[in-house]
């Protein structure tokens, strides 16, 4: 009787985080990274500290962040992972440990800073 | 007229445990015409020039699966390969790469066997049946369902191509486990339960991390990768509600 | 990785398997260079991922520290950065939906066979249109 492989976990995040990651990444990495902070095609104070953080007490802001940070996170660290093991590294416990627990730490600080008492 | 006779460079990565300890590499001048193919091009190098050279062949038609090698790096049938296109620059010819070379061009399929047989390559009926029974009746569309994954030839060019089974040998592998969904998606079969019990496992679909490779050396156009890759979200969700009563039960 | 005299004696007939090494294993084809490159895009998700949530930290610190973070955005590095991260991640889009057809069952439209190059560019006009009405959204209410 084989182990049933418990692969579909992470699987599923790296999925979904690929799948979001693919529809609206590059708009998300234009907007945030080149047109907000160069003032190009958008107003140069699209990001500001006001605007901004209406957007993270907004709940539409909240969950956009939830989903967007994490399933990013989630994505990269099973990629690495398997990066990791195809490059050679043995050590394949501590390869996932380390990468899925960079993930869950970003995943706990997204919360943290969007959903604790004041944010 | 006579055709004048051309030559082409064929390089063999020799090995008779025997007499050397590695692989050596051995260069063959080899006259040729422009329908001769890698293997009838290994066969005149046998017959004139050094009979030791030792490869598999048989049927020379790309159906029997014997022949596979690695030529200029590259898993592909000898009897479907051409001279023609390595002129005149030669070309480079190995056993099957990610499997233990036993002597020249001929690999270990040892392992390749033992996983084949371990998925239960054949139909499983639902329930007993007499011959009175009749035969089963298949429309064309459900016979669509699994044709392609039909068409292997079992000849491992898919494993000398699959990073994951040249980096674990505990990966099943591309070529079986197309074959495990070729039975699965027969809609005359009732085994799916106990070949997904390999196939939900590490060793199975989710040994596979996507290359594409094998899909693109097989001969066939078997495309396992499709086969594999498209178990995964099956497994996914059966993982997730197996514990849920009557929606995923243990499949 | 090479056989030895052990192996002759273990094997019947004086056979001594010869097991070849996987070191660099991805440079021996441009097919495994082009995976390789399709998973390291990864590096670059991951790292966009952190620079988000450190604005959302320095957010949390109030504007002096975010107008920190935002003044950060500004430099020539983090246009390097970003602009690299926007090709990276555009070669994910094209990557991931050139994968897709794979993860899919054999589906039929209109009783004929769904092609794989039907759900590449269907995935591809689909990551098209949403990056505009990303962009369209933000560009209304900035």
């Amino acid at each position: 009787m084989m182990k049933r492989s418990n692969e579909p976990i992470f699987w599923s995040l790296f999925g979904a985080g690929g799948m979001l990651a693919a529809l609206i990444g590059p708009a998300l990495v234009f907007i945030t990274g080149i047109a907000a902070p160069f003032g190009v095609l958008l107003p140069a104070d699209t990001m500001s500290h006001a605007h901004m953080l209406a957007f993270t007490q907004n709940w539409i802001g909240k969950l956009f962040l939830l989903a967007v940070i994490p399933l990013l996170l989630w994505h990269a660290a099973h990629r690495v992972a398997i990066m990791l093991h195809d490059f050679g590294v043995h050590a394949v416990a501590a390869v996932k440990l380390i990468c899925y627990g960079v993930a869950f730490a970003g995943t706990v600080a997204t919360a943290w800073l969007l959903l604790a008492p004041g944010s | 007229m006579p055709d004048i006779e051309k030559f082409i460079e064929i390089e063999v990565l020799r090995y008779r445990p025997e007499q050397e300890s590695e692989p050596v590499l051995q260069s063959f001048n080899v006259p040729f015409t422009d329908d001769m193919s890698v293997l009838q091009g290994l066969q005149y190098i046998k017959d004139h020039l050094d009979g030791t050279l030792s490869f598999r062949w048989s049927c020379r038609m790309a159906i029997c699966g014997s022949c596979g090698m690695m030529i200029d790096g590259k898993p592909m049938l000898s009897c479907k390969t051409f001279l023609r296109d390595y002129h005149p620059a030669g070309l480079r010819v190995e056993a099957l790469a990610h499997m233990p070379i036993e002597r020249d061009l001929i690999v270990s399929a040892e392992d390749f066997i033992t996983k084949l047989e371990s998925i239960k390559p054949y139909i499983i009926a639902k329930e007993p049946r007499a011959v009175s029974d009749g035969e089963y009746l298949q429309t064309p569309r459900q016979r669509e369902m699994y044709e392609q994954y039909s068409s292997c030839i079992n000849c491992m060019l898919c494993y000398a191509a699959c990073p994951q089974y040249g980096l674990d040998k505990d990966f099943t592998g591309p070529g079986v486990l197309a074959l495990l969904h070729r039975y699965n998606a027969d809609s005359r079969d009732g085994g799916a339960a106990e070949r997904l019990e390999l196939g939900y496992a590490d060793e199975g679909f989710w040994g596979c991390t996507a290359v594409g490779y094998c899909s693109v050396v097989c001969p066939k156009g078997v495309d396992p990768a499709n086969a594999i890759n498209q178990n995964k979200m099956n497994s996914a969700i059966n993982y997730f509600t197996r514990f849920v009563p009557g929606k995923g039960a243990e499949k | 990785m090479s056989a030895t005299g052990s192996d002759a004696r273990r094997h019947a007939g004086g056979r001594r398997p010869y097991v070849r090494s996987m070191d660099g294993w991805w440079k021996r084809d441009p097919y495994f260079i082009r995976y390789m490159a399709r998973e390291a895009t990864a590096i670059f998700v991951a790292a966009y991922a952190i620079v988000l949530l450190f604005g959302l930290y320095r957010l949390s610190q109030g504007p002096a520290a975010y107008d920190g973070w935002l003044q950060a955005l500004k430099s020539p590095l983090s246009l390097a950065f970003h602009l690299a991260a926007l090709a990276t991640f555009v070669y994910h889009t094209w990557s991931w939906f050139n994968i897709m057809p794979k993860t899919m069952p054999i589906l039929f439209a209109g009783g004929k066979r769904v092609t794989p190059a039907a759900i590449t560019s269907a995935g591809l006009a689909a990551a098209i249109v949403m990056c505009l009405v990303i962009f369209g959204i933000v560009w209304r209410i900035a």
